[in-house]
């Protein structure tokens, strides 16, 4: 995922056609390159074969698995399917089990990250953009705090914050991960350092001659300008709050308000110790079930990551 | 994965305990002056009504609050799941140092209890009456909740250890099922080298058996006297156990299959491993998760070192009302129904759990069920007998949670390296030396 990110933040690829014979050169430069037939490196094709069944092989076992019985999970071999085949079966376990907890524990997740993650794209947005684009005293300031604020591991935070919460009474209550989920320090990095190159100050300089007011500026030029930075901060946002697991472990002890992590691994748990009730069919398929949605916002998404678009918009 | 877990564990109990610490120093200074109660309180508590939160994630919880408030309308109990186990306690301890958030009757297992029992997160049931209970349980398990003077909970289930087998294995190489630790070797070396797929017992380093086998073996490493603290994992009972369990670690003769796992569950259906000593509890566990085995199961008395009959508790606990209970009289007197009245236990024991009330386990129908997994062996008079032989005089340590998530770190690397045990649990006793000593005990060796 990061691999991804990187690259199409770094490496424009021109899409637009015909702006600027910057973008053509640079296209028939790589159609020059791509003739003269690039070297083929066993070693790393051998490499690149390791890191992709390293990726693909548990989502294989997960996929495979999720077909099986419980006792068919002891049973059988685990990369290859067993003779019976329940995946629709399991799945409807899944979602009926314990009255449905799951998709409570799903509209949870939902809901954290349309709130959590949403809000902390919007947040890091702003601020970014303002930081990159307007001259205060105080930048160098926050520029440290923000560059601090990502050395600081979440995990470190988890219990100091649950403390702070506990006095506020908010714990135990969706808040509890919707508030903390708002602080992207390095989305806030990430729109900052993006903005700076890909929102030319002649552009906003422009919008203001023509009497464009600084809100008028940011919401119809600037985001847009600022689209694949963002739709990156969100993915990102999406996916650690998607996946945010110590949070609510510690925030949340009612099962009501779980997102699917917490809640998965409660299922899990459930194996262990005296009066033991294992429900592996249904953690595996539970599983399966969760990480869908968040392929398909990965899929749906990543085609916005496109640079380079306001490439030729002034001269440099 | 495991990795993974172990150490979040690790993180969690690290977090749970650097809480339990501060709060064991500030509960000092604040006791509760609340009045003592009698059985009379707690009856009235049952009449005026109320509402009650309730954390457990024993299977049964949920017919017994069904059972306990169609008895007593006017109470309302709030059943959560907070977590299995290590989470629970965590989620427990957070909210023990927050000051709020705590339910009004939590589950704790007993080798957990010390811990928030120290640290005055719970009330003393002995304030209303509950020790005069006390014949009522098996002194085992009575034991595990009377700590430091104080009732601090009700045993509901108990686990007094003995070896579970798998029979057709052993029928099929001719094995004679062991009686002492040496014929338990000889055993696993003899299937061992029948069927290298097969194994004795699986065992990568688990705390809670380790201590379990100490407890058996003689071994009393952990000793409580207020805050001084006593660790020596290098007594003679633990050596003893050491002596047996060395030759399987460095004969690499146990399987290295994680205990509750999904491969363990398939282990103990397929016969790849053969024996199991752990808590009188399994036959439920066994009966409804490893199905496919009925019929291949028995079980008989731990091994011996010399012949005599001892065995020690492996899991289990009871429930407990924390100070934080705005209700506490109402709390204990659902708590006494909980684990005492019979039409709860009765709840509990059809969900396959082991008792810990010597009505139970005294009870003749009890002891001559017949279980048909067990090819209808009489399986709880074995496990009946265990009770009665459980040795007495053991304590866990009061920061155990966090011991026991080190426990892999140290003591489990001697798993590894198929490498002498007593090395592992000398690192695992200067670690809990220094980290006793630094939580505001003081902990000699």
């Amino acid at each position: 995922m990061t691999s991804t990110a990187t690259r199409a933040l770094t490496t424009p690829t021109p899409r637009r056609r015909g702006i600027h014979p910057d973008a053509v050169r640079t296209s028939t430069s790589r159609r020059r390159r791509s003739s003269r037939e690039p070297r083929k490196s066993i070693a790393f094709t051998l490499l690149m074969s390791i890191l992709v069944s390293y990726s693909l092989v548990p989502i294989l076992w997960l996929v495979i698995n999720a077909t099986k019985t419980q006792s068919g999970l002891f049973t059988s071999f685990g990369l290859w399917f067993d003779d019976e085949f329940v995946l629709l079966q399991n799945i409807w376990e899944t979602l009926t089990y314990r009255d449905g907890i799951f998709v409570r524990w799903l509209g949870n997740t939902l809901l954290y990250v349309v709130l959590g993650a949403g809000g902390a794209t919007l947040l890091a947005t702003l601020a970014g953009y303002g930081l990159a684009k307007f001259r205060f005293a105080g930048r160098r300031a926050v520029f440290a705090v923000v560059l601090g604020a990502i050395a600081v591991p979440g995990t470190a935070l988890a219990v100091p914050t649950f403390l702070m919460f506990s006095q506020l009474g908010l714990t135990n209550t969706p808040w509890a991960i919707i508030i903390p989920s708002l602080i992207s320090p390095f989305g806030l990095y990430l729109i900052w350092v993006y903005a700076v190159d890909s929102v030319p100050t002649e552009v906003l300089e422009a919008a203001r001659m023509d009497g464009a007011g600084e809100f008028r500026t940011f919401f119809t030029i600037s985001i847009r300008l600022l689209a694949p930075g963002i739709v990156t901060v969100l993915l990102f946002t999406v996916v650690a709050t998607w996946n945010n697991y110590f949070l609510p472990l510690i925030m949340l002890s009612d099962p009501t308000w779980y997102p699917l992590t917490v809640g998965l691994n409660q299922w899990n748990a459930q194996a262990t110790g005296a009066a033991a009730q294992p429900i592996y069919n249904l953690v595996i398929t539970g599983s399966l079930l969760t990480i869908i949605p968040i392929v398909v916002a990965f899929l749906g998404l990543q085609r916005f990551w496109q640079s380079g678009l306001s490439a030729g918009s002034v001269k440099q | 994965m495991t990795i993974a877990r172990t150490a979040l564990r690790r993180t969690l109990a690290v977090a749970a305990t650097a809480a339990l610490a501060v709060g064991a120093l500030a509960a000092c200074a604040t006791d509760s002056g609340s009045s003592a109660g009698t059985g009379t309180d707690l009856d009235a508590a049952l009449e005026a009504g109320g509402k009650l939160t309730y954390w457990s994630w024993t299977p049964s919880a949920e017919a017994q609050v069904a059972a306990f408030e169609k008895a007593y309308p006017k109470v309302d109990v709030e059943l959560v799941n907070a977590g299995t186990n290590t989470e629970e306690y965590t989620k427990l301890q957070n909210a023990i140092k927050a000051g709020s958030g705590a339910p009004d009757v939590v589950q704790i297992e007993y080798y957990a209890m010390p811990q928030f029992a120290l640290s005055d997160a719970l009330v003393d049931l002995g304030e209303y009456g509950l020790d005069s209970l006390e014949d009522d349980y098996a002194a085992s398990t009575w034991g595990s909740v009377n700590i430091d003077g104080k009732l601090v909970g009700l045993p509901q289930d108990s686990g007094p250890m003995a070896m579970f087998y798998n029979k057709a294995v052993f029928d099929q190489f001719g094995i004679a099922v062991p009686t002492t630790w040496d014929e338990y070797i000889a055993a696993a070396k003899q299937l061992h080298a029948a069927d290298p797929t097969k194994y004795i017992t699986s065992d990568t380093g688990d705390a809670g058996f380790a201590t379990s086998m100490i407890w058996q073996a003689g071994g009393r490493p952990f000793g409580i006297d207020g805050t001084d603290i006593s660790v020596n994992l290098a007594d003679e009972g633990t050596q003893k156990w050491t002596g047996v369990w060395n030759q399987l670690v460095e004969g690499d003769l146990l399987a290295t299959t994680p205990g509750w796992s999904d491969e363990w569950f398939k282990g103990l259906a397929d016969g790849s491993i053969a024996t199991l000593p752990i808590g009188a509890w399994m036959p439920g566990v066994l009966e409804s998760s490893v199905a496919d085995a009925s019929g291949d199961w028995r079980v008989a008395p731990m091994p011996t070192y010399d012949g005599t009959p001892v065995t020690s508790e492996n899991g289990g606990g009871g429930q407990s009302v924390t100070k934080q209970s705005k209700n506490p009289a109402l709390a204990a007197a659902f708590l006494r129904w909980l684990n005492n009245d019979p039409a709860s236990i009765e709840v509990f024991l059809e969900s396959g759990g082991f008792p810990s009330t010597t009505a139970d386990l005294e009870d003749p129908d009890f002891k001559a069920f017949e279980s048909e997994y067990f090819g209808g062996q009489k399986i709880n008079e074995v496990l009946t007998q265990a009770s009665k032989d459980v040795a007495p005089g053991w304590s866990y340590l009061p920061y155990q949670v966090f011991a026991n998530s080190i426990f892999g770190d140290t003591v489990g690397q001697s798993y590894i390296n198929k490498a002498d045990l007593n090395e592992g649990l000398a690192d695992w006793q200067s670690q809990l030396v220094e980290y006793g000593n630094k939580q505001g005990f003081s902990v000699s060796e």
